[in-house]
């Protein structure tokens, strides 16, 4: 029983980890440009909609600050695309990775700031309840996470295969030029994609809000989701799911049987025996120059 | 502008250009060594430390430089080598090892292990290795607590003194023999730098940096290039974590952590990727901007009575100055000197474009 | 031609996916003489150049050099064999300079190790020395004086491309691999590339295998051709032969005049360099020219000796007003 809940609870911080991927991979398909910033993203969605509902804030209904905040999130992503982005049009790919990292340091600063340098938690309408199924007591909240990203991929994987703006981004992610050529303003889409990452990672915070505490640093949890992305094989969104997934069940499981510490370690080890013998991923796709 | 006649093969293969460049880096290098006597003689050398300090950065400076400016790769976890060489030349010094052994030896300990750490990700994409070093600096401290009976852990370690030949070095008692050690292993490893970018490895770098796949088309590997570079860096790095706690004299596991690592990239942004200058001018502004922060708080508590002590500032202005420069000034300072320099030698007819990069619509390195 | 042929490709197949770029194909190119493949876009010219690179691993078949065979060998390996090959969308170091280009293409004659190197050693002194001269050697044959020490990012198309081949060359290889060597250049930049190949062959004793489109070029200076469709081999002779074979025409005009080339393989690398589509329907337009009217094609050949010796006298400022 006390196995299952750990499961469980693996699997619920896993969700959380594979959208935070998930929102990563996007960008990178869409783009090649590797955020390092998506876990301050998921922080910062996190405090915005925990800066609207809770009630030492704003104290608005949560249902209504829920989207709110996912669409401060996506309007957030777009404008750093266009804002920033396209000015490093042409620079090398170090450069991004070093203007992320930049950007993840100063959304931490302005979290602390605004709102808090001390955890916080969500207040949300599932906070502290249980169900108990045939004597496994299970938190709303985990239950709540598991069907939220269900959800969320469902939805996601219905906007990339049928509708005409998801397909637009994929044919973009595959050939930057020859959208172009198709008539799809290749740029804009762009920064929708970043909007869509920046949806998804204000997702991915409001979940992991809910389930505990969240502070400034808990953008480092990016770090576990780039993990889980590579894990899955850095290009794959179902890789990146499943990443999170394993990630989310080895911290716990690792922890409980392991030795002290160890769980820290751990969701590493994974990433650098998948990488030793597995070194595209678990859902690799070939990635080789064309020349 | 100078222009340079040259007659044989030898002028584009020695050190310097022509004899007044060679003169200035002379003068130069008087000036450092001469420096301490300007201490001396107003008797407080707490500004040498300092300088000591920022020689220290420019050190591992060079090593990352190496990497990201020479061969296109970013470490984010250089703060981990550092302390990797750091804690081996403790070790070693404590079980009685010479200095002069010990040093060198946390060098290569730190190049070894970081190169076989590095090694699976060095086959793939860049991009791994960014976050595989990152990955790296952030579990850094944990490993550090895990291994406490080595490491002291969280209540930290004493270094030990340097020892030459039986003569004690301690950044306190004697500052200006700390400084002179420093700067000999600044200049050896400055040297070292710029002969192997006049040689074929250095080009074989530079090979890797700018396209892969015809690097591979004129016979060089590329996983066992990037490692050579990766592992030289790691030397740098560990030679610069040694001396680094020797100027600290007490580390911690929170000495090397990830705002070091980010400090370290942020140095040779601003300095100028791929110019070895660049990792002396990041340094001195890295050294100096703390300073800056410190007086600029005193003068707005003293003068204006405004207090401003917010958590997470200092690392805040650090990145934002970090994205100021990759966004206008990509070329870092180095690159603002030359870009001074070129205008007032061709005036009038610099053009503002002559340093633009040229922007591709895309330029991808997978195949779809 | 009574020796083994330097280079022998048997039966070999590269699959993309679905598409077939390379199918059972069969070649050989002997010692001494310039071989172009021809064929429409996605006819798995340039698979073949990448199969022999040793970036693609072929389903099935051999490929062998000089008797070695390559596919047991990794892509840097192949250089040291001797052979050296240009790219279709130039690949050059582009933060480098010319000099620096050319150099890294002595790589594989290097002699020194990183230790030396570090301390610079007179050994390495001398060997900088030795592979300079080689380097110079090269500039010389291809007028490259002017751009020595020009970073490769400020320079026009057409010098880039001589760079390209003068990387190669600088490798000292037995075996040339000339992707599209004359796409994007002017009429004059071809003629040069024309005589340059020429002498590669003549003066030099160095075998080349290109890909190219023009056959204008591909008729003065190839001793056979091949002519490529869909991965399998239409035609193989003299220029002459091979254009006027009625498959060779056929796949280039159709019978109902429906361009019947597969585009498969090439889609993908077709839309990743701006110009291409539109330089690919030229270079179709030019080819379909180039085969029914067979005078036009040989035209260069012909005015050859007269427009050579004016080319040799002053290429560099030839090209340089062809530029700017």
């Amino acid at each position: 029983m006390d196995f299952i809940q750990l499961i469980v609870s693996g699997l619920a911080s896993g969700c959380v980890y594979g959208l935070i991927a998930l929102g990563f991979v996007l960008i990178y398909k869409a783009t090649e440009a590797v955020n390092f910033a998506q876990g301050d993203f998921m922080m910062i969605g996190a405090f915005i909609c925990l800066g609207l509902t809770n009630q030492d804030f704003w104290g608005l209904n949560f249902w209504l600050a829920v989207p709110i905040a996912i669409v401060i999130m996506a309007v957030l992503g777009y404008l750093f695309d266009w804002g920033v982005l396209r000015f490093m049009f042409g620079q090398s790919q170090v450069s991004i990775v070093i203007l992320t990292i930049a950007v993840g340091f100063i959304l931490r600063f302005a979290a602390g700031t605004i709102w808090s340098h001390e955890p916080v938690s969500l207040e949300t309408p599932f906070a502290g309840r249980d169900i108990s199924l045939g004597g496994v007591v299970l938190g709303f909240d985990e239950i709540a996470i598991i069907i939220v990203t269900l959800l969320l991929t469902l939805a996601l994987f219905i906007f990339f295969s049928r509708t005409k703006l998801g397909m637009a981004m994929q044919a973009s992610s595959q050939n930057q030029l020859a959208a172009y050529y198709m008539g799809i303003p290749v740029k804009r889409i762009q920064s929708l994609v970043w909007a869509l990452s920046g949806a998804v990672a204000a997702v991915a915070g409001i979940l992991f809000a809910s389930k505990g505490a969240i502070d400034p640093s808990a953008g480092l949890l990016g770090i576990k989701a780039f993990a889980a992305a590579a894990i899955g094989g850095f290009g794959s969104l179902p890789g990146a799911l499943v990443g999170g997934l394993i990630i989310g069940l080895v911290e716990p499981l690792s922890a409980r049987y392991g030795a002290p510490g160890f769980s820290q370690i751990a969701p590493y080890g994974i990433l650098i025996l998948v990488l030793v013998f597995r070194p595209g991923g678990l859902f690799s796709q070939t990635q080789k120059k064309k020349v | 502008m100078r222009f340079v006649f040259k007659t044989t093969y030898d002028a584009d293969i020695n050190l310097f250009k022509h004899k007044t460049q060679m003169g200035y880096y002379f003068a130069l290098f008087a000036a450092v060594l001469a420096l301490p006597l300007y201490f001396v003689w107003t008797g407080n050398p707490y500004l040498l430390g300092e300088i000591t300090a920022v020689l220290i950065f420019a050190i591992v400076g060079m090593g990352l430089m190496l990497l990201t400016g020479q061969t296109g790769l970013a470490s984010l976890g250089h703060a981990a080598f550092m302390a990797l060489g750091c804690y081996s030349n403790i070790l070693l010094l404590n079980a009685g090892v010479p200095w002069l052994i010990a040093f060198p030896l946390a060098g290569l300990i730190a190049g070894v292990v970081g190169t076989v750490i590095a090694l699976p990700v060095l086959r793939l994409h860049g991009v791994y290795l960014a976050l595989a070093t990152l990955a790296l600096s952030i579990i850094a401290g944990d490993i550090i607590v895990l291994l406490e009976a080595y490491t002291g852990g969280v209540s930290g370690i004493a270094v030990p003194d340097i020892s030459i030949f039986g003569y004690e070095i301690n950044k306190y008692a004697n500052p200006y023999a700390f400084y002179y050690v420093v700067l000999a292993v600044v200049f050896i490893i400055a040297l070292l730098y710029r002969n192997l970018l006049r040689a074929p490895t250095g080009r074989s770098f530079s090979a890797i940096r700018d396209s892969e796949i015809s690097a591979q088309a004129m016979g060089i590997n590329p996983t066992r290039t990037k490692a050579k570079s990766f592992f030289l860096s790691c030397v740098a790095a560990g030679l610069a974590g040694s001396l680094f706690g020797h100027s600290a004299t007490y580390i911690t596991h929170e000495t090397f952590d990830l705002v070091m690592s980010i400090t370290l990239l942020l140095m040779i942004v601003i300095g100028g990727l791929g110019f070895i200058h660049g990792a002396f001018l990041g340094a001195v502004v890295v050294g100096l901007i703390p300073v800056l922060i410190a007086n600029g708080r005193s003068l707005l508590a003293t003068t204006f009575g405004i207090n401003i002590n917010i958590p997470g500032l200092e690392s805040a202005m650090f990145a934002a100055i970090l994205m100021g420069f990759i966004l206008f000034e990509p070329m870092g300072l180095y690159g603002r000197w030359l870009k001074v320099r070129t205008y007032f030698e061709l005036f009038p007819f610099y053009r503002k474009d002559m340093f633009r990069r040229q922007k591709s619509y895309l330029k991808t390195e997978r195949v779809q | 031609m009574s020796h083994a042929p330097l280079l022998d490709i048997k039966n070999v197949t590269q699959k993309f996916g679905g598409v077939v770029a390379v199918d059972d194909l069969t070649l050989h190119v002997n010692e001494g003489e310039v071989f172009a493949l021809v064929g429409p876009n996605g006819a798995g010219k340039s698979t073949v150049f990448n199969l022999i690179s040793r970036f693609y691993t072929p389903a099935n078949g051999s490929i062998s050099f000089n008797g070695e065979q390559l596919l047991d060998l990794v892509p840097d390996r192949i250089p040291s064999l001797g052979i050296a090959r240009t790219f279709q969308n130039i690949e050059l170091f582009e933060q480098a300079t010319v000099l620096q280009n050319l150099l890294v293409g002595r790589h594989r004659h290097r002699a020194t190790n990183v230790l030396s190197e570090l301390f610079f050693l007179p050994s390495v002194r001398r060997e900088e020395r030795r592979h300079r001269h080689a380097v110079e050697q090269v500039i010389d044959f291809l007028d490259l004086q002017p751009y020595r020490d020009k970073m490769i990012a400020g320079l026009p198309y057409g010098v880039r491309k001589v760079v390209e081949l003068g990387r190669a060359l600088a490798t000292e290889p037995k075996l040339l691999l000339l992707d599209e060597p004359a796409s994007g250049l002017s009429v004059e930049e071809t003629q040069d590339m024309a005589f340059w190949i020429e002498d590669i062959q003549k003066q030099m004793g160095i075998t080349v295998l290109m890909v190219e489109h023009d056959m204008g070029l591909v008729s003065a200076v190839s001793n056979r051709v091949m002519a490529l469709a869909d991965g399998k081999e239409l035609a193989t002779g003299t220029p002459q032969e091979v254009q006027s074979h009625p498959a060779v025409i056929e796949a280039y005009l159709g019978t109902s005049g429906i361009q019947k080339g597969g585009q498969q393989a090439e889609k993908s690398s077709a839309a990743k360099s701006a110009p291409k589509p539109a330089k690919t329907a030229a270079k179709k337009a030019s080819a379909k020219k180039a085969v029914p009217k067979k005078a036009a094609a040989k035209k260069p050949a012909a005015k050859k000796p007269a427009a050579r010796k004016q080319a040799t006298r002053k290429p560099a400022s030839a090209r340089k007003g062809a530029k700017s």
